[in-house]
């Protein structure tokens, strides 16, 4: 337990230390949505019914961009190594790798969401709504990076090569995420796609960390 | 029974062992058993595997052929190699002691407290400062603390005394003895001369 808060801990300072790294990361999740305005024009009613799919997609790029920060930096300083030595299970350290990304990397978009919410016009119940299916899809999404990110540290230059390897992970994410804001058929659809927006995030968070360990202990040095 | 006691008993043998990358072989039928309270300098010339060898007795790649055992640990002690590669671990942006914790967080505080070892080690009066702009030698200081906040048998170091000073080189030396009183077992590879008794040669040639 004292090698998993130590993780968690480590990585959380140093990416507040960095500061800009969070501003980063949230700066692109605002700009993604709000020039989606002036690509389709002032359209509130049009705006309004995409916003829900834009603030996902909005979020789910924003995610990619930490990715490559989340096991790169720590191989190419022999950290990595480390770890496969220490007194604490790899898929433990997975753990606290993802909580640490979900930390930085999607709760600050949470936080910066009511911002879209504002540029694309969306009523107070949808954005209720969006907010829920945030917090219930992101940690799948941030599992789901984790483990891309760890399968591709070992491969040179692989930081490309995670988002193109979770992207099919995502889609049920973004699909559920979006259904369970914007119900097609009625609210009762609205309240099964949360719930498989729950169940996707759990089943995530429980086997990325032992795939992800396994990645890593696979991986040569 | 408290961890690092079991330690008199050890002994690291290797069995025809072979490393190396892929198909690439280079050290090969390596016998040879390390008993507690004794170590092993790895010699030869540059690209003969000695990093190869440690990083395979770590357990971080495969062996191409042969056996490693650690003769008499309990797995149940928790992991016993320490391994100190060409790369030191150590980021910009944590302090000294932050570094230091997190290591002794991640392999366990058994060994002495975190400001003991930097101050063991000549650190202590920069405790609180970025890591990232220790000199190379401070750095081989930083991670020779790791080795003391977390007690372990097997210390694997990969060029120790590169980028030591002459202080360093003789607390390098000390640290050495005093691990080995205790029954531990050093494999070192090194190209400058390590003073302490009780440390076999062990020379790699070009893998022909």
């Amino acid at each position: 337990m004292t090698g998993f808060l130590g993780v968690l801990r480590r990585d959380l300072r140093l990416a507040l230390a960095g500061g800009g790294d969070i501003l980063t990361l949230v700066l692109f999740f605002v700009i993604v949505g709000a020039i989606v305005p002036f690509a389709v024009g002032p359209d509130r009613e049009l705006l309004a019914r995409i916003a829900p799919g834009v603030i996902w997609i909005a979020a789910f790029l924003a995610m990619l961009l930490g990715l490559d920060k989340l096991f790169r930096p720590d191989r190419d300083e022999g950290t990595l190594a480390l770890y496969r030595l220490a007194d604490l299970s790899l898929p433990g350290m997975v753990a606290a790798k993802v909580i640490a990304h979900w930390l930085t990397a999607a709760l600050p978009l949470i936080v910066a969401s009511p911002f879209l919410a504002l540029i694309l016009a969306m009523d107070m119940d949808t954005y209720w709504r969006t907010l829920a299916s945030l917090l219930l899809g992101t940690p799948a999404l941030a599992a789901f990076g984790t483990f891309g990110a760890a399968v591709t540290v070992a491969i040179r230059r692989g930081g490309l090569l995670a988002p193109i390897l979770i992207a099919p992970l995502s889609v049920p994410v973004l699909i559920f995420g979006v259904g369970a804001i914007s119900p097609l058929g009625g609210p009762d659809q609205a309240s099964a796609a949360m719930l498989f927006l729950a169940a996707l995030s759990l089943m995530a968070l429980a086997l990325s960390p032992f795939a992800a360990g396994l990645a890593i202990d696979w991986g040569e040095e | 029974m408290t961890r690092g006691q079991a330690q008199l008993r050890l002994s690291l043998e290797a069995q025809g062992l072979a490393c190396g990358y892929g198909e690439t072989a280079l050290a090969t039928d390596l016998s040879f058993t390390v008993p507690s309270g004794s170590g092993l300098l790895l010699r030869g010339p540059n690209g003969a595997g000695k990093s190869t060898l440690l990083l395979t007795l770590a357990g971080l790649l495969q062996p191409l052929a042969g056996q490693i055992a650690l003769v008499g640990h309990d797995p149940d002690d928790g992991p016993a190699i320490h391994h100190c590669g060409h790369r030191n671990a150590v980021r910009a942006r944590l302090t000294v002691r932050q570094t230091l914790d997190f290591w002794a967080d991640i392999n366990g505080r058994n060994g002495i407290d975190a400001a003991a070892a930097l101050d063991r080690v000549g650190l202590a009066r920069i405790a609180g400062l970025d890591a990232g702009y220790l000199s190379a030698g401070q750095q081989r200081r930083l991670v020779l603390a790791r080795l003391l906040v977390s007690r372990r048998p097997v210390w694997l170091l990969d060029e120790p005394s590169a980028a030591l000073d002459a202080d360093g080189q003789a607390l390098l030396e000390a640290l050495l003895d005093a691990h080995l009183d205790a029954g531990g077992i050093a494999i070192i590879a090194t190209h400058d001369a390590i003073a302490v008794e009780r440390l076999r040669t062990l020379t790699l040639g070009v893998a022909a």
